[in-house]
C-alpha cells in the first residue's frame, strides 16, 4: 500500500475529542466555520451522562448554580466560569444541549436549579441537565415514590441491592430485583454496551419488559442500569415505558458505561455529516505557527495527515487524555509545552487526606489564558494569537469536586470559538 | 464476669493469651497449638498490621548482617533453611546477589566473602559480566558481586497459615480489632486482661493462665500496662516502594554499609525497593513520605538504573521494633536485629512474657523460645516441633500468593464466577471463600480485611475499580446493609491513597485522576451529606 500525505485545509482545528472538543466543533459548525477535529476519545466512557454546570464547593452541594457562579466570582475570580458572563454560559449550555438532543440523545433541564441525579452506588449528585432516559429517576426520588430497581445477574457494574441499601434511608419506597437478560441467561459476565445494543431490537425489548413486569407489583416507577440503547435511547426508553406501563429511568453504571459511549458514537457519526473533518483516535504530534496560519502534523494507519488552519483550539483535557503530563517533580502541558504554573514540589500536589473537602491542588493546575481564551506563556504573553484553549486543561478549576466539568467544557469552548471566529476570514454564520 | 464490668462485657477463657497478630504472635500461636495448648490471639487492628506487613518479604541468607552482626547472620541462615523446608508454599527461592558499584567502598566488598564464611553463609564470587547476565537490570558500573541464597517469603501467607493451623489443632481463636487496655494482677499473677473491641467499643475480659506480649512495635506499651518497665523498644520507620512489574530475577542487594535504597526484592509480579530508616517517637499512624521515596529511589537508581523510569504503584511504611538495650547506640541502622525474651519474673510477675526485636526470617525461632518458656510454666512437656512440622495451606489462606487466583479461576472454568479484581484476576469465588472462612474475618467483613487476605487492591489500579466491585458483590450477598459498605469503601480507598500519594507521577497520575473521577465524580463518595439526611439533597 502506498502511503500518502493527506491535507485538510480548514478555518479551525479542534485538538481533542472530549466534551470540550465536541462542544467546540458544534459551536464552530453552527457559525459556518470549516472545522477539523483530532483526538482520542478516552475519558468519555467514564461519564455519568449528566451535564453539570456547578454543583459543589468545599464538599457541599450548590442548589442554584447561577448563584453559585456569582459567589465563585468573588472567591475564585480566576475560575474559568468566573470569567464568562452568566448570559454567555447560559447561551452556550442551551445551544449545546439543544444540539446534542437534535442529534439523537435527548437532554432535559428542569428549571434553573440543580437536580439531585442518581449515582450508581445509590448516592445522588447535583447536576443541571439530564439525559431524558434518566429524568424520571430524579422525579421518583423527589416524590419518594415506590420504585423497583432492576439489575442483571452477570452485570458487575451495577447492583440494585447496593443502590437500594445506600439510597434507602432517604428513599424508603425502593425494592430491588435481579432478572436474567434475554439470551444472556447463562450467568456469565455481561457488558452494558452489549445489552444496550441488544435493546435496539424491538423483540428483545418485549422479552425484557415481560420479565420485569412479573416483579412490578405496586411499584410506580422502574429503574434500570443505563442500557437503553446506544443510538436511539429516547425511542428505546419510550417503548420500554409503554411495555412496562410505568415511568422508567436509567441509573448510570460504573465504567465502561453506556452514556459516554452514546455521546462518542453520536459525535463520530453525526458531526462528519454536518461537515466536520474528523480524524478520530489519533494524537496530534506537532503544531507549527507561521505566517500562513497553524499547521498540525499527525499520522494514522494510512500515512501522514497535515491540517492547515487559521486558528486552533486546544481541548486536550488533563492527565488521562494526555493534555497534561506529570514528570516526577514537574507538571507540563503535553502538546506545546505551554507553561503550567505550579508549586515547587510534588509534596504540594495532593493533600494528605484523599477526601479532603478542599480537593487536591494538582487538579487546579493547568493552562492560564487571557480574556479571549488564549494560552499564556510563563512571562504572561500569548503563546500565539491564533491559539485558544478550552475545557479541563484550563487552570483554576476542579471539575470533579466542583461538579463543573460540562460547564467549564461548554462555556469555555463557546468563548474560544467566539474569539477565534473574529480572526477568521470569510465565515458564514449559519445562525443569521 | 466481674461485678464492675460494663454491661455486655464478653468473657473469654484460654490457656494462653497472645497479644499481637504479627508473624511472631501467630507463630507462637501455632507453636503452642502444636504442643496441644489452646490459645487466644488478639490484635488491636488485624493480622500483620505492623512490621510483619510493612517489610520487603526478604528471607535473609544472612549476607546483609555478615559484616555487622555475625550471630544474627548465622541465625538467619539456619532459620531460612527451616522455613524453606516447612513452608515451601510461602517462599520463592529466587536467590540473590550482593553487588558493589563504582563509588562504593572496595574494601567493604573485598571483606564480604570472609565475613560470610565466618557466619557459615554460602556465597560465591561473580564477575561483573556474570552478575549482569544473572540480573540484566543491574548497573554496568558493577565492580564486585557475590551470589547468596536469599529468597522471598509472603508474610501474609505465613501469618494466615499459622492462625489457620492453630485453629485446626486446638480450637485456638483469633480476635481482630481487640486491644488490651488494662491488666488485673493479684499476688504476682495476671488474672485478667481487659480489652476493648475497637470496632464496637465493647469491653472484653480475657482470663488466661499465661499472657504473652508479641505486640512488636507496641510491645513496650503493652508491657507497661502490666506494670513492667524493663522493655525498651526503638522505633525505626522504614519505607519501601512497589514497582508495577517484576524488575529482577532474584534479590539485588547493594554491597556496602546498610543505607537507603540498597535492596530490590521481587514479590511475585512486582518488585519492592527499600528501605529507608528513620527513628520516630511513636509507632502509630506512620505513612510514607515523598522525601523518603525520593531518597530510596535516588540510591536505588545507582544500583539498578532502570528504576529512573519505572512505574511505581504504591509506597508503604513499617516500624521496625528494635531491641533497645541500655547504653547502646540509638541509630536504627546499627541497632541489633537480635531478639530478647523477657520473663518479667524480676518485675514480680509469674505468668507474663514479652518478646522484643528480631526479624521476619527468625520469627520461628523467636516463637520456639517463647513457646518453651510458656509450655514449661504450664507444665506442658511437649517439645517444639515447628522446625520440622509442615505448615498447611488452608482454603481461605491461599489467596495472597501472586498468580494463584488466575490459575484457580482458569482451572475452575466457571463462567458465572466473575472477576472482581482485574489487575490481579481475583474472582468472586475467592471473596466468598475469604468472607466465609477467613480466620478472624468472619464477623464484620471489611474491604481492608479481604484485601489483607487476597491480592485485591494490589495491582496497578490500587483498588480503584475492585473496591467498588467487591463492595457491590458483598451487598449482593447481603453481607452489608445500609451505608456500611460505602463507609468501608471510603475507608479502604482513603487508606490506599496514603501509600499511592508519594508515588503519583508519570503513568500513575492518569491512574490517580481516574480513581478520583470514579470515587468522587461517579460515585459521589466525597459528598458525605448527600443521601443520608432527611431532605436527601445535601441541604441542612
Amino acid at each position: 500500500m502506498k502511503r500518502q500525505t493527506r491535507h485538510h485545509n480548514v478555518q479551525l482545528a479542534v485538538i481533542g475529542t472530549g466534551l470540550a472538543g465536541l462542544a467546540a466543533s458544534i459551536f464552530a459548525l453552527e457559525r459556518g466555520i470549516t472545522t477539523a477535529q483530532i483526538g482520542n476519545t478516552g475519558a468519555v466512557a467514564y461519564t455519568t451522562g449528566y451535564f453539570d454546570l456547578l454543583g459543589a464547593t468545599g464538599g457541599h452541594v450548590i442548589n442554584d448554580p447561577w448563584q453559585g457562579i456569582d459567589a465563585l466570582r468573588r472567591v475564585e475570580p480566576d475560575h474559568p466560569l468566573s470569567r464568562i458572563s452568566n448570559d454567555d454560559i447560559r447561551t452556550a449550555f442551551v445551544l449545546f444541549t439543544k444540539a446534542v438532543s437534535a442529534m439523537g440523545v435527548g437532554y432535559t433541564q428542569l428549571g434553573e436549579r440543580n437536580q439531585m441525579a442518581l449515582l450508581p452506588a445509590g448516592l445522588a449528585k447535583p447536576t443541571l441537565s439530564v439525559p431524558n432516559t434518566m429524568m424520571s429517576g430524579i422525579i421518583a426520588r423527589e416524590r419518594r415514590a415506590r420504585a423497583l430497581i432492576v439489575d442483571f445477574a452477570g452485570l458487575q457494574n451495577f447492583s440494585a441491592k447496593e443502590f437500594c441499601a445506600n439510597m434507602g434511608p432517604s428513599w424508603p419506597g425502593l425494592s430491588a430485583v435481579s432478572v436474567a437478560f434475554p439470551d444472556m441467561e447463562c450467568g456469565g459476565q455481561l457488558y452494558a454496551e452489549v445489552m444496550a445494543r441488544a435493546l435496539e431490537v424491538p423483540k428483545n425489548r418485549a422479552r425484557l419488559a415481560e420479565r420485569i413486569c412479573e416483579h412490578i407489583g405496586d411499584a410506580q416507577y422502574v429503574g434500570l442500569p443505563a442500557i437503553l440503547g446506544i443510538h436511539k435511547p429516547d425511542i428505546v426508553h419510550h417503548e420500554m415505558e409503554q411495555l412496562l406501563g410505568v415511568p422508567l429511568f436509567e441509573i448510570p453504571t460504573l465504567p465502561p458505561a453506556v452514556p459516554g459511549i452514546r455521546l462518542r458514537e453520536m459525535f463520530e457519526q453525526v458531526l462528519p455529516k454536518n461537515g466536520l473533518s474528523l480524524v478520530p483516535q489519533q494524537k496530534v504530534q506537532r503544531v507549527e505557527f507561521d505566517a500562513k496560519g497553524v499547521t498540525l502534523y499527525l499520522q494514522d494507519n494510512f500515512g501522514d495527515v497535515v491540517i492547515e488552519a487559521e486558528a486552533a483550539i486546544l481541548a486536550t483535557g488533563r492527565f488521562l487524555s494526555g493534555g497534561l503530563v506529570a514528570d516526577r517533580n514537574d507538571v507540563r502541558e503535553g502538546l506545546l509545552d505551554i507553561a503550567v504554573r505550579q508549586p515547587d514540589n510534588r509534596a504540594d500536589w495532593h493533600r494528605q487526606d484523599y477526601f479532603d473537602a478542599r480537593g487536591h491542588p494538582i487538579n487546579r493546575l493547568g493552562i492560564d489564558v487571557d480574556e479571549q481564551g488564549r494560552p499564556l506563556n510563563a512571562q504572561g504573553n500569548l503563546v500565539d494569537e491564533r491559539l485558544f484553549a478550552a475545557g479541563t486543561v484550563l487552570a483554576h478549576q476542579d471539575w470533579v469536586r466542583q461538579r463543573c466539568g460540562a460547564g467549564v467544557a461548554i462555556a469555555s469552548s463557546y468563548k474560544a470559538v467566539e474569539s477565534a471566529s473574529k480572526i477568521l476570514i470569510n465565515t458564514h454564520d449559519l445562525r443569521t | 464476669m466481674n461485678a464492675y464490668d460494663p454491661v455486655g462485657t464478653k468473657v473469654f477463657e484460654t490457656e494462653v493469651l497472645i497479644i499481637g497478630g504479627g508473624v511472631t504472635g501467630t507463630g507462637m500461636m501455632r507453636d503452642l497449638a502444636l504442643r496441644g495448648v489452646n490459645c487466644l490471639l488478639i490484635d488491636q487492628k488485624d493480622l500483620n498490621a505492623g512490621a510483619s506487613g510493612g517489610n520487603h518479604g526478604l528471607l535473609h541468607s544472612g549476607g546483609r548482617y555478615a559484616a555487622t552482626d555475625w550471630q544474627t547472620a548465622a541465625e538467619c541462615r539456619v532459620e531460612a533453611q527451616i522455613l524453606k523446608n516447612t513452608a515451601q508454599d510461602c517462599i520463592d527461592e529466587c536467590g540473590g546477589i550482593f553487588a558493589a558499584v563504582e563509588g562504593d567502598d572496595p574494601d567493604f566488598a573485598a571483606c564480604f566473602p570472609d565475613r560470610c564464611a565466618k557466619a557459615g553463609i554460602p556465597c560465591h564470587s561473580l564477575s561483573p559480566a556474570e552478575a549482569r547476565a544473572r540480573e540484566p537490570s543491574l548497573s554496568d558500573k558493577v565492580f564486585a558481586a557475590f551470589a547468596v541464597e536469599d529468597a522471598t517469603i509472603d508474610p501474609f501467607h505465613i501469618t494466615l497459615g499459622n492462625v489457620n493451623h492453630a485453629q485446626k489443632l486446638t480450637d485456638s481463636v483469633y480476635c481482630p480489632h481487640t486491644e488490651a487496655v488494662d491488666f488485673e494482677v493479684a499476688s504476682g499473677t495476671i488474672t485478667s486482661v481487659l480489652c476493648r473491641d475497637n470496632r464496637t467499643g465493647d469491653s472484653v475480659r480475657i482470663r488466661a493462665k499465661q499472657v504473652v506480649n508479641a505486640a512488636g512495635a507496641w510491645a513496650m506499651n503493652v508491657a507497661r500496662l502490666a506494670g513492667c518497665t524493663d522493655v525498651a523498644v526503638l522505633y525505626a520507620k522504614g519505607t519501601l516502594i512497589i514497582s508495577n512489574a517484576r524488575m529482577s530475577n532474584g534479590v539485588i542487594n547493594r554491597l556496602r554499609v546498610p543505607g537507603d535504597g540498597d535492596i530490590l526484592v521481587p514479590g511475585g509480579t512486582v518488585s519492592l525497593l527499600g528501605t529507608s530508616s528513620d527513628n520516630i517517637a511513636s509507632p502509630d499512624d506512620v505513612r510514607p513520605t515523598i522525601n523518603e521515596v525520593d531518597r530510596i529511589l535516588r540510591e536505588g537508581i545507582g544500583l539498578v538504573p532502570s528504576l529512573e523510569h519505572t512505574r511505581f504503584i504504591r509506597a508503604f511504611s513499617g516500624v521496625r521494633p528494635l531491641l533497645q538495650t541500655p547504653g547502646t547506640d540509638v541509630d536504627g541502622r546499627k541497632a541489633s536485629r537480635g531478639f530478647r525474651l523477657f520473663d518479667h519474673e524480676d518485675q514480680g510477675l509469674s505468668n507474663f512474657a514479652s518478646l522484643v526485636g528480631g526479624k521476619l526470617t527468625t520469627y520461628r525461632l523467636m516463637a520456639e523460645k517463647t513457646g518453651d518458656l510458656v509450655a514449661r510454666r504450664l507444665g506442658n512437656e511437649a517439645p517444639c516441633t515447628t522446625a520440622t512440622a509442615l505448615l498447611p495451606t488452608g482454603e481461605a489462606d491461599r489467596w495472597t500468593k501472586p498468580g494463584f487466583a488466575p490459575r484457580y479461576w482458569y482451572k475452575r472454568n466457571d463462567p458465572t464466577d466473575a472477576i472482581l479484581c482485574e489487575c490481579e484476576m481475583v474472582p468472586q469465588s475467592a471473596v466468598n471463600e475469604i468472607a466465609a472462612d477467613a480466620v478472624g474475618a468472619e464477623k464484620n467483613m471489611t474491604l481492608r480485611a479481604i484485601a489483607l487476605r487476597s491480592r485485591i487492591g494490589k495491582g496497578s489500579c490500587q483498588g480503584s475499580f475492585c473496591a467498588a466491585r467487591v463492595t457491590s458483590h458483598l451487598y449482593e450477598r447481603d453481607v452489608y446493609e445500609c451505608g456500611e459498605g460505602r463507609d468501608h469503601m471510603r475507608d479502604f480507598v482513603s487508606e490506599r491513597f496514603k501509600g499511592v500519594r508519594p508515588v503519583v507521577w508519570g503513568k500513575q497520575m492518569p491512574q490517580m485522576e481516574l480513581a478520583e473521577a470514579l470515587h468522587c465524580g461517579l460515585m459521589g463518595l466525597d459528598l458525605q451529606d448527600v443521601g443520608n439526611n432527611e431532605n436527601g439533597d445535601g441541604t441542612a
